[in-house]
Protein backbone atom coordinates (compact mmCIF):
# COMPACT_ATOMS: atom_id res chain seq x y z
CA UNK A 1 0.00 0.00 0.00
CA UNK A 2 1.29 3.45 -0.85
CA UNK A 3 0.70 5.31 2.42
CA UNK A 4 2.12 8.52 1.07
CA UNK A 5 -0.83 8.97 -1.25
CA UNK A 6 -3.17 8.65 1.71
CA UNK A 7 -1.54 11.22 3.91
CA UNK A 8 -0.08 13.82 1.56
CA UNK A 9 -2.51 16.40 0.23
CA UNK A 10 -2.16 17.34 -3.43
CA UNK A 11 -0.51 20.70 -2.76
CA UNK A 12 2.00 19.04 -0.47
CA UNK A 13 2.73 16.36 -3.05
CA UNK A 14 3.70 19.18 -5.37
CA UNK A 15 5.89 20.73 -2.72
CA UNK A 16 7.38 17.32 -2.03
CA UNK A 17 8.56 16.97 -5.58
CA UNK A 18 10.81 19.92 -4.92
CA UNK A 19 12.46 17.76 -2.28
CA UNK A 20 15.28 19.39 -0.41
CA UNK A 21 14.88 22.57 -2.44
CA UNK A 22 11.83 23.52 -0.34
CA UNK A 23 13.73 25.61 2.17
CA UNK A 24 15.65 27.37 -0.55
CA UNK A 25 12.40 28.27 -2.25
CA UNK A 26 11.15 29.73 1.03
CA UNK A 27 14.28 31.80 1.39
CA UNK A 28 14.02 33.00 -2.19
CA UNK A 29 10.36 33.88 -1.69
CA UNK A 30 11.22 35.90 1.38
CA UNK A 31 14.05 37.69 -0.39
CA UNK A 32 11.74 38.43 -3.30
CA UNK A 33 9.23 40.03 -0.94
CA UNK A 34 6.66 37.24 -1.31
CA UNK A 35 5.88 36.86 2.38
CA UNK A 36 2.76 34.76 1.76
CA UNK A 37 4.76 32.12 -0.08
CA UNK A 38 7.53 32.27 2.49
CA UNK A 39 5.02 31.79 5.29
CA UNK A 40 3.53 28.83 3.45
CA UNK A 41 6.94 27.22 3.21
CA UNK A 42 7.63 27.99 6.86
CA UNK A 43 4.30 26.37 7.75
CA UNK A 44 5.32 23.27 5.83
CA UNK A 45 8.48 22.95 7.87
CA UNK A 46 6.50 23.43 11.09
CA UNK A 47 4.25 20.59 10.00
CA UNK A 48 7.29 18.46 9.24
CA UNK A 49 8.54 19.15 12.77
CA UNK A 50 5.26 17.93 14.26
CA UNK A 51 5.27 14.86 12.01
CA UNK A 52 8.79 14.06 13.16
CA UNK A 53 7.72 14.19 16.80
CA UNK A 54 4.91 11.80 15.86
CA UNK A 55 7.44 9.55 14.14
CA UNK A 56 9.54 9.48 17.31
CA UNK A 57 6.46 8.42 19.22
CA UNK A 58 5.77 5.62 16.73
CA UNK A 59 9.38 4.39 16.89
CA UNK A 60 8.99 4.15 20.66
CA UNK A 61 5.65 2.31 20.41
CA UNK A 62 7.08 -0.27 17.98
CA UNK A 63 9.99 -0.90 20.33
CA UNK A 64 7.74 -1.04 23.40
CA UNK A 65 5.69 -3.80 21.80
CA UNK A 66 8.93 -5.50 20.74
CA UNK A 67 10.11 -5.50 24.33
CA UNK A 68 6.77 -6.92 25.43
CA UNK A 69 6.66 -9.59 22.74
CA UNK A 70 10.23 -10.69 23.40
CA UNK A 71 9.85 -10.72 27.18
CA UNK A 72 8.30 -14.17 27.34
CA UNK A 73 5.69 -12.74 29.69
CA UNK A 74 2.83 -12.40 27.19
CA UNK A 75 0.53 -15.37 26.70
CA UNK A 76 -1.66 -16.05 23.68
CA UNK A 77 -3.94 -14.43 22.63
CA UNK A 78 -2.47 -11.28 24.25
CA UNK A 79 0.81 -11.88 22.44
CA UNK A 80 -0.98 -11.97 19.09
CA UNK A 81 -2.75 -8.71 19.90
CA UNK A 82 0.55 -7.07 20.85
CA UNK A 83 2.10 -8.15 17.56
CA UNK A 84 -0.93 -6.86 15.67
CA UNK A 85 -0.75 -3.48 17.43
CA UNK A 86 2.97 -3.33 16.70
CA UNK A 87 2.17 -3.82 13.01
CA UNK A 88 -0.28 -0.90 13.19
CA UNK A 89 2.47 1.29 14.60
CA UNK A 90 4.80 0.12 11.85
CA UNK A 91 2.15 1.20 9.36
CA UNK A 92 1.99 4.61 11.06
CA UNK A 93 5.77 4.84 10.96
CA UNK A 94 5.94 4.04 7.25
CA UNK A 95 3.22 6.57 6.42
CA UNK A 96 4.90 9.29 8.48
CA UNK A 97 8.32 8.64 6.94
CA UNK A 98 6.86 8.81 3.43
CA UNK A 99 5.03 12.04 4.24
CA UNK A 100 8.02 13.72 5.85
CA UNK A 101 10.18 12.86 2.84
CA UNK A 102 7.55 14.11 0.41
CA UNK A 103 7.50 17.41 2.26
CA UNK A 104 11.26 17.75 1.98
CA UNK A 105 12.09 16.82 5.56
CA UNK A 106 14.40 14.24 7.07
CA UNK A 107 12.68 11.54 9.14
CA UNK A 108 13.99 11.16 12.67
CA UNK A 109 15.89 7.88 13.09
CA UNK A 110 14.92 4.98 15.29
CA UNK A 111 17.14 4.46 18.36
CA UNK A 112 18.63 1.14 19.47
CA UNK A 113 16.19 -1.14 21.32
CA UNK A 114 18.24 -0.83 24.52
CA UNK A 115 17.66 2.92 24.60
CA UNK A 116 13.90 2.40 24.60
CA UNK A 117 14.25 -0.34 27.21
CA UNK A 118 16.07 2.04 29.55
CA UNK A 119 13.68 4.96 28.98
CA UNK A 120 10.62 2.75 29.54
CA UNK A 121 12.19 0.95 32.51
CA UNK A 122 11.65 -2.42 30.85
CA UNK A 123 13.59 -4.09 33.65
CA UNK A 124 10.68 -3.36 35.99
CA UNK A 125 8.19 -5.34 33.85
CA UNK A 126 7.67 -8.64 35.66
CA UNK A 127 4.31 -9.85 34.39
CA UNK A 128 1.81 -9.69 31.55
CA UNK A 129 -0.21 -7.22 33.61
CA UNK A 130 2.83 -4.90 33.90
CA UNK A 131 3.27 -4.92 30.13
CA UNK A 132 -0.40 -4.28 29.47
CA UNK A 133 -0.35 -1.41 31.96
CA UNK A 134 2.65 0.20 30.24
CA UNK A 135 1.17 -0.31 26.78
CA UNK A 136 -2.15 1.23 27.84
CA UNK A 137 -0.37 4.25 29.36
CA UNK A 138 1.58 4.82 26.16
CA UNK A 139 -1.48 4.36 23.94
CA UNK A 140 -3.51 6.82 25.99
CA UNK A 141 -0.65 9.29 25.89
CA UNK A 142 -0.36 8.86 22.14
CA UNK A 143 -4.11 9.35 21.68
CA UNK A 144 -4.02 12.62 23.57
CA UNK A 145 -0.82 13.73 21.89
CA UNK A 146 -2.27 13.24 18.41
CA UNK A 147 -5.51 14.95 19.32
CA UNK A 148 -3.55 17.77 20.91
CA UNK A 149 -1.46 18.57 17.86
CA UNK A 150 -4.38 18.72 15.43
CA UNK A 151 -4.84 22.51 15.82
CA UNK A 152 -1.12 23.11 15.29
CA UNK A 153 -1.02 21.74 11.74
CA UNK A 154 -1.02 24.37 9.02
CA UNK A 155 -2.37 21.83 6.54
CA UNK A 156 -5.88 20.53 7.21
CA UNK A 157 -5.08 17.26 5.45
CA UNK A 158 -2.31 16.55 7.91
CA UNK A 159 -4.59 17.46 10.80
CA UNK A 160 -6.96 14.77 9.53
CA UNK A 161 -4.09 12.29 9.49
CA UNK A 162 -3.42 13.08 13.17
CA UNK A 163 -7.09 12.35 13.83
CA UNK A 164 -6.82 8.99 12.09
CA UNK A 165 -3.70 8.10 14.08
CA UNK A 166 -5.50 9.09 17.29
CA UNK A 167 -8.39 6.80 16.33
CA UNK A 168 -6.02 3.82 16.02
CA UNK A 169 -4.40 4.61 19.37
CA UNK A 170 -7.81 4.93 21.01
CA UNK A 171 -8.74 1.51 19.65
CA UNK A 172 -5.54 0.07 21.12
CA UNK A 173 -6.14 1.71 24.49
CA UNK A 174 -9.74 0.47 24.61
CA UNK A 175 -8.79 -3.14 23.88
CA UNK A 176 -5.89 -3.09 26.33
CA UNK A 177 -8.09 -1.59 29.05
CA UNK A 178 -10.71 -4.23 28.41
CA UNK A 179 -8.08 -6.97 28.62
CA UNK A 180 -7.05 -5.61 32.01
CA UNK A 181 -10.67 -5.59 33.17
CA UNK A 182 -10.76 -1.83 33.57
CA UNK A 183 -14.09 -0.04 33.33
CA UNK A 184 -15.03 2.05 30.34
CA UNK A 185 -14.90 5.83 30.80
CA UNK A 186 -18.20 7.00 32.26
CA UNK A 187 -18.02 10.53 30.90
CA UNK A 188 -18.27 11.70 27.31
CA UNK A 189 -15.36 13.50 25.64
CA UNK A 190 -12.78 11.64 27.70
CA UNK A 191 -9.95 11.89 25.20
CA UNK A 192 -7.98 14.95 24.21
CA UNK A 193 -9.41 17.13 26.97
CA UNK B 1 -17.25 51.60 42.94
CA UNK B 2 -18.72 49.33 45.58
CA UNK B 3 -19.77 46.97 42.80
CA UNK B 4 -16.27 47.01 41.32
CA UNK B 5 -14.73 46.14 44.69
CA UNK B 6 -17.22 43.33 45.12
CA UNK B 7 -16.42 41.96 41.67
CA UNK B 8 -12.69 42.12 42.33
CA UNK B 9 -13.12 40.41 45.69
CA UNK B 10 -15.19 37.66 44.07
CA UNK B 11 -12.57 37.21 41.40
CA UNK B 12 -9.80 36.94 43.94
CA UNK B 13 -11.80 34.43 45.92
CA UNK B 14 -12.30 32.16 42.94
CA UNK B 15 -8.73 32.28 41.61
CA UNK B 16 -7.47 28.81 40.75
CA UNK B 17 -5.35 27.25 43.45
CA UNK B 18 -2.78 25.15 41.64
CA UNK B 19 -3.14 21.48 42.47
CA UNK B 20 -0.10 19.22 42.02
CA UNK B 21 -2.17 16.04 42.43
CA UNK B 22 -4.47 17.04 39.61
CA UNK B 23 -1.40 18.12 37.65
CA UNK B 24 0.02 14.63 38.06
CA UNK B 25 -3.17 13.10 36.65
CA UNK B 26 -3.07 15.52 33.73
CA UNK B 27 0.58 14.70 33.14
CA UNK B 28 -0.23 10.98 33.10
CA UNK B 29 -2.95 11.39 30.49
CA UNK B 30 -1.60 14.18 28.28
CA UNK B 31 2.16 14.35 28.55
CA UNK B 32 3.11 10.71 29.03
CA UNK B 33 2.88 9.99 25.31
CA UNK B 34 6.15 11.85 24.82
CA UNK B 35 7.57 12.70 28.25
CA UNK B 36 8.63 11.02 31.46
CA UNK B 37 9.81 12.63 34.66
CA UNK B 38 13.07 10.67 34.79
CA UNK B 39 13.90 9.68 31.20
CA UNK B 40 14.47 11.38 27.88
CA UNK B 41 11.98 9.94 25.42
CA UNK B 42 10.38 11.71 22.47
CA UNK B 43 10.63 14.78 24.68
CA UNK B 44 13.16 15.59 27.40
CA UNK B 45 12.98 14.37 31.01
CA UNK B 46 11.22 16.78 33.33
CA UNK B 47 12.91 16.05 36.63
CA UNK B 48 14.64 19.26 37.70
CA UNK B 49 13.06 21.39 35.00
CA UNK B 50 12.44 24.22 37.47
CA UNK B 51 15.43 26.51 37.37
CA UNK B 52 16.92 24.78 34.34
CA UNK B 53 17.84 26.74 31.24
CA UNK B 54 15.78 25.70 28.23
CA UNK B 55 17.49 23.19 25.96
CA UNK B 56 19.87 21.79 28.57
CA UNK B 57 18.38 18.51 29.84
CA UNK B 58 21.26 16.06 29.90
CA UNK B 59 21.70 13.90 26.77
CA UNK B 60 18.53 15.13 25.03
CA UNK B 61 18.77 16.03 21.35
CA UNK B 62 17.11 19.46 21.20
CA UNK B 63 16.05 21.50 18.21
CA UNK B 64 18.38 24.39 17.29
CA UNK B 65 15.68 26.79 18.55
CA UNK B 66 15.69 25.28 22.05
CA UNK B 67 19.47 25.08 22.16
CA UNK B 68 19.68 28.78 21.32
CA UNK B 69 16.93 29.85 23.72
CA UNK B 70 17.78 31.95 26.76
CA UNK B 71 14.63 31.06 28.72
CA UNK B 72 15.07 29.70 32.23
CA UNK B 73 12.14 27.53 33.28
CA UNK B 74 10.06 28.85 36.15
CA UNK B 75 6.33 28.97 36.81
CA UNK B 76 5.77 31.91 34.47
CA UNK B 77 7.88 30.69 31.58
CA UNK B 78 6.47 27.16 31.82
CA UNK B 79 2.95 28.59 31.82
CA UNK B 80 3.74 30.58 28.68
CA UNK B 81 5.38 27.55 27.08
CA UNK B 82 2.39 25.30 27.70
CA UNK B 83 0.01 27.98 26.44
CA UNK B 84 1.82 28.42 23.13
CA UNK B 85 5.29 26.86 22.72
CA UNK B 86 5.84 28.34 19.27
CA UNK B 87 5.08 31.84 20.47
CA UNK B 88 7.59 31.59 23.31
CA UNK B 89 10.36 29.90 21.31
CA UNK B 90 9.77 30.06 17.55
CA UNK B 91 11.11 27.07 15.66
CA UNK B 92 10.71 24.61 18.53
CA UNK B 93 9.24 21.18 17.81
CA UNK B 94 6.39 20.69 20.30
CA UNK B 95 3.09 21.03 18.46
CA UNK B 96 1.12 20.34 21.63
CA UNK B 97 -0.30 23.09 23.83
CA UNK B 98 -2.56 23.27 26.87
CA UNK B 99 -5.33 25.80 26.23
CA UNK B 100 -6.90 25.82 29.70
CA UNK B 101 -5.17 28.09 32.25
CA UNK B 102 -6.20 25.97 35.24
CA UNK B 103 -4.76 22.86 33.59
CA UNK B 104 -1.52 24.71 32.90
CA UNK B 105 -1.29 25.89 36.50
CA UNK B 106 -1.80 22.37 37.83
CA UNK B 107 0.76 20.88 35.45
CA UNK B 108 3.30 23.54 36.41
CA UNK B 109 2.63 22.89 40.10
CA UNK B 110 3.24 19.18 39.56
CA UNK B 111 6.52 19.89 37.78
CA UNK B 112 7.51 22.24 40.60
CA UNK B 113 6.75 19.52 43.16
CA UNK B 114 8.84 16.99 41.26
CA UNK B 115 11.75 19.43 41.03
CA UNK B 116 11.52 20.13 44.75
CA UNK B 117 11.42 16.40 45.48
CA UNK B 118 14.66 15.97 43.57
CA UNK B 119 16.40 18.67 45.57
CA UNK B 120 15.13 17.17 48.83
CA UNK B 121 16.30 13.74 47.77
CA UNK B 122 19.73 15.06 46.85
CA UNK B 123 20.44 16.52 50.25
Amino acid sequence: MNHSNIVVPARRRFLGTAGKATLSVAAIALLAGNEALAQSMSGTMQDVGILNVALGLEHEAINAYQLGAASGLLQKPVLDVAVLFQSHHQGHRDALIATIRKLGGTPVAEKPLDDYARALKADTLKSQADILELAARLELGATNAYLGVIPAFKDAGLAKVAGRLAADETMHWSILSSAMGKPMPMAALTFGA
Amino acid sequence: MRLLVAVLAFGAGTAHAADAARGRALYESRCIGCHSIDANRVGPAHRGVFGRKAGTAKDYDYSPALRAATVVWDARSLERWLADPERLIPGQRMGYSVPDAADRADLVEYLRAESTRQRSGAT
